[in-house]
């Protein structure tokens, strides 16, 4: 049966050429709209993919060279019609085309689905994945990643000029990263950034390792209500803390000073440090910190030597956190700095709100690649911490 | 370490130096907790004093009204024998401890903020305030009342010496009246007038918008965490950074990507334009309105939807879902009678953390929300940066702290607070 399975080839003229050659009529309609006229598109869109998938199915076995010939043939078309952008354009529809006329013809749809599956079935399951999850995941990410080709956009526009959607390179410069990297305002604005993080960091993780441990001991009176104080600053929403802290600060003179805001952004970072430090004290074998006890070394050797290289991942990403909740924070820093505070993202706020010019989508890329950097250092150390207690083997 | 000593007919175990063991235990235990306190010690101080202070100060705020005390110690003294109900304004005796007060405040320069203060809830007597207070140099001595009758009218209004009267004492509700667009009037409560009510309808909106968001969010949500889960662990993890990526991604960089985005000359509205769904003169608009807050913050908080209700269907058993179908079931038969009310826990979960969040929103309906788009928390900010009423700004923040914290507290029985996970 398994065997009927896997030589399973969907009609050629009756199944793979029809659709290919509509998934060619939206690619010719949408090309066709850009140059004036959709229904001419629509149709040689149409007719191209159709012949595209007859050739390829029938007589072309190999799958990559069937997939670079689809791609270079649209690709030479579309710089016929578009330039260089349209090169670009038409060689990813060729691979789009190729690549689905391979998947199509091989039956390789159907393989991921078990063989009684009904064919509506099998549409739903690939309209399911490709349309809606497909849109959604577009959603998530499109706007992040959109702003990264607009920020080195040649003129100080919000959209793509046709300079920039044709690929020539004059459309392009990287006049916004000049003016983020010479403007005084976002230098001071960085800077600021860079000497409140670090501090706050240093203090939420001091403190919040520290109670950590503490809170992961077995006998701890009141430990609900203290996990309750503790983690407030991550409940209550930002705006009170904004407005109870700068009610409270003004009144004891530290609004408006550097140690006010580092203090804030301390106590707002410190629930993600206690969090992600409890977290591996979870897994900690406290056999380890007794033994040493018992060979005679101190709390505090006993602390450095061999408690802290074990946990040593719970407490950096909890620092990673900390650091950028007082590197993404605006809400306090608005209320509680003074101009000599005026943090990055505070920059970005008032840059938003009262004029907004393209170096904001410059800064924004930068943070992109801040946050890409990050995450990436987080997922390695939770996969490392994970590895280490044996948790996934992967 | 412990060994048994026999004295008389009782066996009592004691440590090696003698001690009974309960005693030694008791002291071990005691021991122990304290060590635990002491660590968390600095770090409880630390948050009192950076984080719960300042709370427990926006508290007192709301309600603190030492203000007309402070400034008019005698006239409040004074006041205390006329009654508003007379029809008449107070006598001699209340006008001269006014002059001595006024002397005292113009020399401190605190006349002006209590007439600003006076104004929240009588709006121009501030004036008053301000005019005397340039001429209290030259009054003579004698007959104050007429000097102040001569300076305004104002000081012979039954309404402004009410008000004065009404907000003698230290505390005060009228904060917390004015924040759900009430006042105090001549019998008791009331509602202000028609076109001055404006926190409820604020309330009302930020209620309705943050449950716009949540609905979304579930509906956007649900098939991601349904791919997620059901996908083999690699390509899953892989489909994971695309969640992670902007749950990581900095609130002001979304925000302004939406911005950018949604904006009549923007990447939308051109895209349509050049498809034809829409001619250049009809380019859509999507911003500094509800519609900019409900897209620019489902997007920013739908991560917050999808990680809790992914962990939940991680959970699920297959095999339910093949015993209803192995028994006849349909597709949908058993996605809405077997897997869905499975997931109902996560998707109450997430609903509850995207409520709450959304309902705290500042920054992305200031810049995207326009006028019809702003949540109660842009009105809080107003208050202080702007207006600097801050008594008002105060009790609107503690309605909204005990919402969120009420919110919270559902949230805890549901899924309990320790179980907080990041990432």
């Amino acid at each position: 049966m398994s065997a009927a399975i896997s030589t399973f080839r969907p009609s050629l003229t009756g199944f793979t050429v029809p659709m290919i050659a509509g998934l060619g009529a939206i690619f010719g309609f949408l090309w066709g709209l850009s140059m004036g006229n959709g229904l001419v598109g629509l149709i040689a869109g149409g007719a191209l993919a159709a012949v595209i998938a007859y050739v390829l199915a029938s007589s072309m076995e190999n799958r990559g060279l069937g997939v670079l010939a689809a791609s270079v043939l649209i690709g030479v078309i579309g710089l016929f019609l578009g330039g260089a952008g349209g090169a670009v354009a038409g060689a990813a529809m060729g691979a789009i085309t190729g690549n689905a006329t391979y998947w199509l013809s091989t039956g390789r749809y159907r393989a991921v689905l078990p063989p009684y599956a009904s064919s509506k079935q099998v549409l739903w399951h690939h309209f399911f994945r490709i349309g809606i999850c497909g849109a959604i995941f577009f959603f998530l990410i499109v706007p992040i990643l959109i702003i990264i080709p607009l920020s080195f956009n040649a003129e100080n526009f919000f959209t793509f000029t046709k300079a920039m959607l044709a690929l020539q390179p004059e459309g392009y410069s990287t006049k916004h990263y000049s003016d983020f990297l010479t403007n005084p305002d976002w230098q001071q604005a960085l800077r600021n950034s860079f000497m409140i993080a670090p501090a706050a960091t240093l203090l939420a993780t001091a403190f919040g390792t520290l109670a950590a441990i503490g809170l992961s001991q077995s006998h701890v009176p009141f430990r609900r209500a203290i996990m309750v104080v503790l983690i407030s600053p991550m409940i209550v929403p930002l705006i009170i803390s904004a407005a109870g802290m700068y009610f409270f600060y003004s009144r004891i003179g530290l609004q408006g000073t550097y140690w006010g805001v580092v203090l804030a952004h301390a106590a707002l970072g410190t629930p993600f440090v206690i969090i992600t430090v409890t977290a591996t004290l979870v897994g900690f074998d406290r056999s380890l910190t007794r033994a040493a006890a018992n060979m005679g070394a101190n709390p505090v050797t006993t602390f450095f030597k061999v408690q802290m290289p074990l946990i040593v991942p719970g407490v950096v990403s909890g620092a990673l956190f900390a650091f950028i909740t007082s590197f993404d924070e605006v809400v306090v820093v608005l209320f509680l700095g003074s101009a000599a505070q005026k943090t990055l993202p505070w920059q970005m706020f008032t840059g938003l709100r009262e004029q907004i010019s393209p170096t904001i989508l410059a800064v924004a890329t930068i943070m992109v690649a801040i946050s890409i950097a990050l995450l990436s250092v987080l997922e390695y150390l939770r996969r490392r911490s994970e590895r280490l207690r044996g948790l996934t083997p992967g | 370490m412990a060994d048994a000593a026999v004295s008389g007919t009782k066996t009592v175990l004691t440590t090696h130096d003698g001690k009974p063991l309960k005693v030694s235990l008791a002291k071990a235990l005691r021991r122990e907790k304290l060590r635990a306190l002491m660590l968390i010690a600095p770090l409880l101080l630390f948050i009192l004093l950076s984080f719960i202070m300042p709370i427990a100060d926006m508290l007192f705020r709301s309600v603190e009204n030492g203000i007309v005390a402070e400034t008019l110690p005698k006239t409040v003294v004074a006041l205390k024998n006329w009654d508003p109900a007379s029809g008449e304004a107070p006598g001699e005796d209340v006008f001269a401890a006014l002059h001595d007060d006024m002397k005292v405040a113009v020399a401190e320069k605190t006349h002006t903020r209590l007439g600003s203060r006076l104004n929240y809830d009588q709006p121009g007597i501030s004036s008053l305030f301000r005019k005397s207070g340039r001429r209290i140099g030259r009054m003579k001595e004698g007959d104050y009342k007429q000097q102040f009758l001569d300076i305004d009218d104002g000081w012979g209004s039954v309404e402004n010496w009410t008000t004065i009267k009404r907000l003698s004492p230290t505390i005060t509700d009228s904060y917390f009246l004015a924040s759900v667009d009430a006042e105090r009037g001549a019998d008791g409560i009331e509602r202000k007038p028609e076109n001055e009510r404006i926190y409820i309808l604020l309330f009302v909106r930020t209620i309705l918008l943050s449950m716009a968001i949540t609905v979304s969010c579930i509906l956007l949500g649900y098939p991601i965490a349904y791919l997620l889960a059901n996908l083999p662990v690699r390509t899953s993890n892989l489909l994971m950074i695309l969640v992670l990526l902007p749950f990581w991604t900095s609130l002001l960089v979304r925000t302004s990507a939406w911005k950018v985005l949604l904006q009549q000359q923007g990447v939308i509205n051109d895209v349509l334009v050049w498809i034809g769904l829409i001619d250049d003169a009809g380019r859509l608009v999507m911003i500094n309105n509800m519609t900019g807050t409900i897209i620019a913050m489902t997007h920013i908080l739908l991560p917050f939807m999808i990680l809790p209700l992914f962990s939940v269907m991680k959970t699920i058993s297959p095999s339910y879902v093949r015993a209803a179908k192995s028994m006849g079931a349909t597709d949908w038969t058993t996605f809405w009678r077997i897997y869905f009310p499975n997931t109902v826990p996560g998707i109450g979960a997430g609903s509850i953390l995207v409520f709450i969040l959304a309902i705290g929103y500042y920054i992305t309906p200031e810049l995207v929300g326009g006028t019809s788009g702003v949540f109660i928390s842009n009105r809080i900010a107003y208050h202080i940066s702007s207006s600097l009423n801050w008594g008002l700004a105060a009790a609107l923040g503690t309605i909204l702290l005990v919402l969120v914290l009420a919110l919270y507290w559902v949230y805890d029985r549901i899924v309990g607070i320790d179980n907080v996970k990041l990432g």
